[in-house]
């Protein structure tokens, strides 16, 4: 299947100034897979993403759609064919 | 001779350059990265190698995490390795929360980073990549190891020393919070705390054997140890064998974060007082610096130069340094974003920067 991870301003240098990346998973691949294989393509992009331990760092937020995963499974969050992905930072800085 | 300190602060890299240590040129916030979100990140730790130049400076983003920038161009134009350069094994459990210190071997390539989670980190290839150092992860002391209000961290090494002697090869000296100083003569295979005659005012047994918040250790050039407590400044020739003594008598307060080693004369220091763990605030809510030349048996005010305005602005542990010139260089930068230095030959504080963002920790050489 085919879903599309949206990057917010702050991470496309990581992904060669991509905003929209287009990645090819197995059918029922859940969204750590699709982070995954983000990760194949563009490698310094997970670890703004993911600490070492493969945990979504606090003050990132990933959507499926509408629904930000952690209430969804965390990265055990189910992907559908066509999905959008979106990574956003959460309210944090200062 | 040109003077170049590196400056971290809350809110990214500043440098500033000078010929003769009295007008600073400051410059920055540098970009770190090309997207600039690490360029507004917090900067906690700096590092200056001695032989290759080369500026480390470890950064934590909020948002996207901490990494480690590096620049061989004297804090120019700085790079990532594309490979996080500080990871906890997987079988730790751990994450790492931000690196807190580098420090130096006696080789170009040896870099040491201490870190939160408490933890000393190696690398072999100038701070491009760092491997964790095992025995002192698993020292069976580190689950009573706890983290202060600043977090939890190795912020203090020193390489090839232990006390006062030669440098011993094989041989570190770590400091932490909470846990105190601990120290391999094995190139880190094994560690011993050393701590006793430092208080903890925390735990019901004030003289524990380890456990202290020691808040930082610097090394005379005699490899004799000053150390800020948390409460309490002490003097050690030999930490393991012969315990640490007080040496607080003349300073305002006991409570401080930073403290710093002349280069060149084993008897003379700079201390940082901040008044208790409950206020961090200067003392009489005067900026103010104190300075020993007996070792600690005497302090006296070294304040010319610095404001004579009330001030609230605190020095952090690694807000201060030395630039181990002949005539050696002092620096530090407050909480409230004004940098001071002073040299051995002046005798005063000249202002470098003001209206920065907090200052996190300095660094210096001559280039």
């Amino acid at each position: 299947m085919r879903v599309t991870v949206h990057l917010p301003g702050l991470l496309r240098a990581d992904a060669d100034g991509a905003a929209h990346v287009p990645v090819e998973v197995e059918d029922g691949t859940a969204l750590g897979g699709v982070l995954d294989a983000l990760t194949v393509r563009y490698p310094g992009l997970d670890r703004r993403i993911r600490d070492e331990r493969g945990q979504l760092r606090r003050y990132v937020n990933v959507f499926v759609d509408e629904d930000e995963c952690r209430g969804a499974g965390g990265l055990s969050a189910p992907v559908h064919d066509g999905a959008d992905v979106r990574v956003l930072p959460s309210v944090a800085g200062g | 001779m040109t003077y170049l300190l590196v400056i971290g602060t809350r809110k990214g890299l500043f440098t500033a350059r000078s010929e003769d240590r009295r007008g600073w040129e400051v410059s920055g916030p540098h970009r770190l990265d090309a997207a600039d979100y690490a360029s507004m990140s917090a900067v906690y730790a700096v590092g200056i190698n001695p032989h290759s130049g080369r500026v480390l400076a470890g950064a934590e983003s909020s948002h996207f995490g901490p990494s480690v920038w590096y620049s061989d161009d004297r804090g120019r134009t700085w790079h990532e390795p594309e490979a996080a350069p500080i990871a906890f094994p997987e079988d730790t459990g751990a994450s790492l929360t931000r690196a807190w210190q580098f420090a130096f071997g006696d080789d170009p390539d040896t870099v040491y980073a201490g870190v939160e989670p408490h933890a000393l980190f190696r690398s072999s290839d100038g701070g491009l990549r760092f491997e964790l150092v095992r025995a002192l992860w698993d020292h069976p002391h580190r689950a009573n190891w706890f983290p202060g209000a600043g977090g939890g961290a190795v912020h203090t090494i020193l390489p090839g020393i232990l006390g006062a002697g030669e440098r011993t090869p094989g041989a570190v000296t770590v400091a932490m919070s909470t846990g105190g100083v601990y120290q391999t003569r094995d190139d880190g295979a094994s560690w011993a705390p050393a701590n006793r005659g430092i208080s903890a005012v925390f735990l019901p047994d004030e003289e524990p054997e380890y456990g202290q918040c020691v808040h930082k250790v610097t090394a005379a050039p005699n490899g004799v140890l000053y150390a800020q407590n948390h409460h309490g400044v002490y003097r050690s020739a030999d930490p393991a064998k012969e315990g640490w003594t007080s040496v607080e008598t003349g300073l305002p307060t006991d409570f401080g974060f930073a403290v710093v080693a002349h280069p060149h004369r084993p008897e003379t220091a700079l201390n940082f007082p901040v008044v208790s763990q409950e206020v961090h605030l200067p003392p009489d809510d005067r900026l103010g610096v104190y300075r020993t030349e007996d070792g600690g048996v005497s302090w006296r005010p070294f304040t010319r130069g610095l404001p004579e305005d009330p001030y609230f602005g605190i020095v952090l542990r690694d807000g201060a340094c030395t630039d181990g010139a002949d005539v050696p260089g002092f620096y530090f930068g407050t909480r409230t974003g004004d940098v001071y230095a002073a040299t051995d030959d002046d005798g005063r504080w000249h202002r470098v920067a003001e209206h920065l963002p907090d200052v996190l920790c300095v660094r210096a050489t001559e280039v």
